[in-house]
């Protein structure tokens, strides 16, 4: 064997044995909760108050909870977030402003969650007086999402060639309507993929609604957008370390990771499910 | 009479000087080729004609340019409307991601017509003026990226004819086909010059003699020749442009 050729099986297999070990270490993490976890997950475990100091019942308003925040943060975010990217990817023009514009929502993509969390609760929760409530919650990890939605935007404009936004110019149509019927239409499954993937990261985040939004301990459902809540991330905090009975609470924390990581999985999957048939259609029609 | 006109034309992309008083004029149903080495210049001039150059942001132009008489670059001149009443053709077929029936419908759509009748009587003369007619009309609501290299481009010229344009600009169109696509696109630009005004930029100076009635020889922003095609090939008044067709340069 020349030596050439035998550097390049030795590259290759040291990179071959990396990306093992990436997917190793993702494994065991998976393997871990869901060993320690499956056995907790039942049906009243996923459907009923908790109760006894949390050692017995469920985890049902933090599932609740989990779900109010989600939809909350992406009414806010999703469209400011498209509108914005759509704005800055299709319309401006290359100067200072577009450049200054992604060097902020780089920075703010960048900025710890726990500094939103705080900003929050000094924005919403006391000077907006909305107090710890879902409306507050929601916001603050709206915020927190909004660069990512934006990101996500442009790289999937950024992704449509330009020939097409020639071709729709040279039949007369002006900017908005090449948006419109050309370049958003390819655009779109990339973008939903995105929002989705967001989706996913925005259930788990647990600094920005410390101090805005989630409850201890709240055996009751919400009732409206200034109520607080429970919620999934934050319960699991609780659990593992500020319990009443940390030793018999302990099952039940890793029941509630199970649950987080496989709300996180199921979305995840959604997403790439949805991106390969809306690129079908796309191509069809 | 005239179809459309460059007069004493300079164009800058920042400093750069890309094009040096150009004039020059395309007489109706001819077809013109705009030959001449890679940064010429020739393809910056076709594209003077439907304002693309405008979407690029140093882009600074002095001169006239009529079509029909009309002043494109006037104050109150409408850029789509402009854009509308010119056809272009590109280097790479381009179709949307759409049906074929919706890709030249297109150009009606972003104008306000979507008339039933109109915009399906549309789809099929235009169709059939860029001989794709027989080849697709089972076929309307296919998406437009099952077809061939070759039928893809005579799509884009297809949608490019439904807007009935007063002049029609080609972008090196056949430099992506295979020979045989290529020798449709020119049977059928032989064919579209009887009821329309051609521009078309080629590297391939066969294609410009075989179906150019006039040629323009461009070199380094300046237009060094323009006449009959014939006399470029055959007796060209400028060394230069002799060079470049003998493939001395280029």
């Amino acid at each position: 064997m020349t030596k050439k050729r035998l550097i390049q099986k030795i590259a290759f297999i040291t990179f071959g044995f990396i990306s093992l070990l990436v997917v190793g270490i993702l494994v065991t993490i998976l393997g871990f909760i869901t060993i320690r976890g499956i056995g907790v997950v039942n049906w009243e475990f996923l459907t009923a108050m908790p109760k006894d100091g949390m050692t017995k019942g469920g985890i049902f308003p933090a599932i609740v909870g989990t779900g109010c925040l989600v939809m909350g943060s992406m009414i806010f975010a999703f469209p400011i977030g498209v509108l914005s990217g759509i704005y800055t990817n299709e319309y401006l023009k290359d100067s200072w402003l577009k450049r200054f514009i992604r060097m902020m929502t780089n920075n703010l993509a960048g900025i710890p969650s726990i500094v939103f969390g705080l900003f929050g609760m000094a924005l919403f929760v006391n000077y907006l007086k909305f107090g710890d409530s879902i409306i507050a919650g929601s916001l603050t990890l709206g915020l927190l999402t909004l660069p990512v939605v934006i990101r996500t935007t442009e790289e999937a404009l950024k992704s449509v060639e330009d020939s097409l936004r020639m071709g729709s110019y040279a039949l007369g149509a002006t900017k908005l309507q090449t948006i419109k019927r050309v370049v958003l239409p390819v655009a779109y499954p990339n973008i939903i993929t995105g929002l989705i993937l967001s989706i996913g990261r925005v259930s788990g985040e647990t600094a920005p609604i410390l101090f805005t939004v989630a409850a201890y301990f709240l055996p009751k459902l919400p009732s409206s957008l200034s109520d607080q809540v429970m919620a999934l991330p934050y319960h699991l905090y609780v659990l593992a370390t500020s319990g009443t009975n940390m030793i018999e609470t302990r099952p039940m924390a890793y029941g509630t990771a199970f649950v987080l990581v496989a709300i996180v999985l199921i979305v995840n999957t959604t997403a790439s499910l949805l991106r390969r048939f809306l690129q079908k259609k796309v191509k069809m029609d | 009479m005239i179809q459309a006109e460059a007069k004493k034309i300079n164009v800058w992309y920042g400093d750069f000087h890309a094009l040096k008083e150009i004039s020059m004029t395309f007489k109706p149903n001819t077809v013109t080729a705009l030959i001449g080495p890679s940064g010429c210049g020739k393809s910056t001039f076709l594209r003077l004609f439907n304002r693309m150059n405008d979407l690029i942001s140093n882009f600074r132009l002095e001169g006239l340019i009529t079509v029909d008489g009309e002043n494109i670059y006037s104050k109150d001149a409408k850029i789509d409307e402009i854009r509308k009443g010119i056809g272009m053709v590109f280097q790479k077929p381009n179709p949307f991601p759409k049906s074929i029936y919706e890709n030249v419908a297109y150009g009606l759509r972003v104008n306000g017509i979507n008339d039933r009748k109109t915009v399906d009587e549309t789809v099929e003369r235009s169709l059939r003026q860029a001989a794709l007619w027989d080849e697709v009309k089972d076929d309307l609501k296919k998406s437009a990226m099952s077809i061939s290299g070759g039928q893809q481009q005579r799509l884009c010229i297809a949608r490019a004819l439904a807007v009935q344009p007063r002049l029609i600009l080609m972008d090196e169109p056949a430099s992506a086909l295979d020979p045989i696509s290529t020798a449709k696109i020119e049977e059928l630009i032989f064919e579209l010059k009887k009821a329309y005004t051609i521009i078309i930029v080629t590297h391939n100076l066969q294609q410009a003699g075989r179906i150019s009635d006039y040629t323009g020889f461009f070199y380094l922003g300046e237009m060094i020749e323009h006449d009959k095609t014939q006399k470029i090939f055959l007796n060209p008044g400028n060394e230069r442009t002799q060079n470049y067709i003998t493939g001395r340069f280029g």
